[in-house]
């Protein structure tokens, strides 16, 4: 049992929380401006696949990584469209966006790569393994900065908080939305970008498994701020790490494997119990950004 | 006319959807014609295509029922994949744990079993909002996980047959299934899967509809959906409405596992739902959450999904994902309605 909790799994752990703060960021941006983003998975799977496929054609890994920001940013565009211009409902958009991006990676690779559902090896010097990490960690404090101490991030808030008092103040509402969904694109595109060029050295079909639902758990858990969001995720990328280096290792004392199935529902029966708020209740913190205002 | 402009946005937000779909496949190369008349020819006049999407399209007349009846008050399900999942294994489980019951009693208890499974999981959300106020889209995206994970974790380690390679569990004793179409119909061969379960899904439809418009609780439903304050000032009990319509929203998500292990596969598969959960979304949206729109949506999406299989192996480049990007293009076309109401406008033909 001790063996367990080494260096490794560490380093395990920021890897694991590297997309997950970087997505659960995003949704920080969109949730903050009051357009809701469970869109996060598809966004992240459009990073991932549009990230493999260039770094695979043109060789380099930076072009790859600005390719899955801003396919993620295209995404959050239609996202943005629909629920701003055109006042879907944001809950529905955000599913038609995952089931879209369940197909576009896999009807693009059929007629590019000639494969379904996945892009080909990329040459390991050609791979970014510690950027994206180094960028999800700095992305903390600059959002926590934006949010709390620029004009932008009061107006993102109040936008989010109360529309008609910002609208009344003279902020554009619609404006300062579309950056908060469009941000939240480019960094979740990031995130899909680090798990196809970073973490791995291919996209596989649907790679993010969840992941984007489970940075907007962190986010939830995290009470919509940077800094409680980034520790909810380092906790779930703990948890995944413990469960991939516990099989096969750890046994119950009956000889039998511990089910990996009940480490797998731990966030997700964690952000149950916050929202419900038997442990720290968690709600959009009204409160907060209105006396940001009143100090203004 | 009320019912032709109730028409005209579906059937322009589907035409639309396909247009984006063509654009798709002429990037690639492939011929969209072609795609289509594949894609819509099999499901329909190809021998036994109608028998299969009449199968396919029985999950999605109940998940689309189950998103209905809760948006009709005021909530999103996004939680039917999860509800549907534990139902199916609910009536696995009772399906061979009283194998040997008569199938008199053993037919409805495993029904039962998937409604009530199904109701309970979406009960919990309806409790967690009734009670705290937490958002049910969310709590219900959370169920989702946890209902697989747990489901797996049970065909895992207690119902597989020693040996199995595959996450499923033991079969469904004999007295529980349920028979094909084909043994009443003549002419129509046994071999296709669509069941009893698609008859079920019919009545679902008329009970959803008598439900809703035809008696009391009904209308305190819809009211409750509708104005929340003005059916509380009228006194309904918003938080009963709430848990009981998610409720009734999981016991029909649940009904999919009847089909799936009553009358399809006589055994749980784990992770056997095509997104029927999800689908059902969109099936709703399409049909205005209205029984008899959910049952034409429903179609629609299996003429999708059966066809899709065809499209993969007879076309150059295209795969069977053009589904998907039809399906999520359709949602957003029809949740995003303001774009061609705009349009229209700008032509005159509508107010």
């Amino acid at each position: 049992m001790r063996d367990l909790f080494t260096a490794q799994l560490v380093w395990s752990t920021i890897r694991l929380s590297t997309p997950l703060i970087l997505a659960g960021l995003g949704g920080l941006f969109s949730e903050r401006s009051g357009v809701i983003n469970i869109a996060l998975e598809g966004m992240m799977l459009a990073g991932a696949f549009t990230a493999a496929s260039v770094t695979y054609a043109a060789g380099n890994p930076w072009l790859g990584l600005l390719a899955g920001a801003a396919a993620g940013l295209a995404i959050a565009g239609i996202h943005a469209v629909a629920c701003i211009r055109y006042k879907a409902n944001q809950v529905v958009t955000g599913t038609a966006i995952n089931i879209l991006m369940i197909g576009v990676p896999g009807f693009l690779s059929g007629a590019l790569f000639l494969s379904s559902g996945s892009t080909p090896q990329i040459a390991k010097e050609h791979l970014l393994p510690w950027t994206p990490i180094v960028m999800a960690f700095a992305a903390v404090p600059i959002s926590w900065y934006t949010l709390y101490r620029t004009p932008f991030g009061l107006r993102l808030r109040s936008v989010g908080e109360n529309p008609e008092a910002a609208d009344a103040a003279g902020v554009n509402v619609a404006k300062v939305r579309y950056s908060g969904v469009l941000l939240s694109g480019i960094l979740a595109g990031i995130g899909g970008a680090y798990l196809s060029i970073g973490q791995s050295s291919l996209f596989t079909r649907n790679m993010t498994s969840g992941r984007g639902f489970i940075a907007l758990a962190a986010l939830i858990f995290g009470k919509w701020r940077p800094v409680q969001t980034m520790l909810a995720c380092l906790f779930f990328g703990f948890t995944e790490a413990v469960t991939i280096q516990m099989q096969g290792v750890v046994k119950l004392p009956s000889g039998e494997d511990i089910p990996v199935q009940f480490i797998q529902m731990v966030p997700y029966v964690l952000t149950i119990i916050v929202l419900a708020g038997f442990i720290g209740h968690s709600r959009p913190p009204s409160a907060l950004g209105r006396a940001y205002e009143k100090e203004r | 006319m009320k019912l032709l402009r109730e028409l005209l946005f579906p059937a322009v937000a589907v035409l639309s959807a396909f247009l984006v779909g063509g654009v798709f496949v002429l990037a690639i190369g492939d011929s969209p014609i072609e795609t289509y008349r594949l894609l819509i020819g099999s499901a329909l006049w190809w021998p036994d295509g109608i028998g299969y999407t009449l199968f396919l399209a029985t999950p999605l007349i109940f998940t689309g029922l189950a998103v209905a009846v809760a948006f009709q008050a005021g909530l999103l399900n996004i939680g039917a994949e999860g509800q549907l999942y534990v139902a199916a294994f609910a009536a696995a489980w009772v399906g061979i744990t009283l194998a040997a019951w008569p199938p008199v009693v053993l037919i409805p208890l495993c029904m039962l079993a998937a409604i009530a499974a199904g109701a309970s999981w979406a009960a919990i959300p309806g409790v967690l909002k009734a009670r705290f106020g937490s958002h049910e889209v969310i709590n219900t995206i959370m169920m989702n996980f946890i209902a697989v994970a747990l489901v797996s974790y049970f065909t895992q380690y207690h119902y597989r047959t020693p040996g199995d390679p595959i996450m499923e569990t033991a079969p469904i004793g004999a007295n529980a299934h349920i028979p094909r179409l084909g043994r009443f119909i003549t002419g129509f061969p046994e071999r296709i899967p669509v069941n009893v379960a698609f008859l079920l899904a019919l009545a679902a439809c008329a009970f959803v509809y008598v439900l809703l418009w035809h008696t009391r609780w009904g209308y305190e439903l819809r009211a409750t959906g509708s104005n929340p304050s003005a059916a509380e000032y009228g006194g309904i009990s918003i938080r009963k409405q709430i848990v009981v319509a998610m409720a009734i929203s999981g016991g029909l998500a649940g009904c999919v596992g009847i089909n799936e292990v009553m009358g399809y596969r006589h055994l749980y598969y784990d992770g056997f739902s095509d997104n029927y959960g999800f689908t059902g979304i969109a099936v709703a949206l399409l049909g205005r959450n209205h029984p008899v729109g959910v049952l034409c949506a429903a179609f629609l999406f299996a003429i999708l999904s059966r066809g899709g299989i065809p499209v993969d192996a007879f076309t150059q480049h295209v795969t069977k994902d053009i589904v998907q990007i039809l399906q999520a293009t359709i949602i957003l076309f029809v949740a995003a309605e303001g774009f061609f109401r705009g349009a229209f406008k700008k032509f005159g033909w509508s107010r």
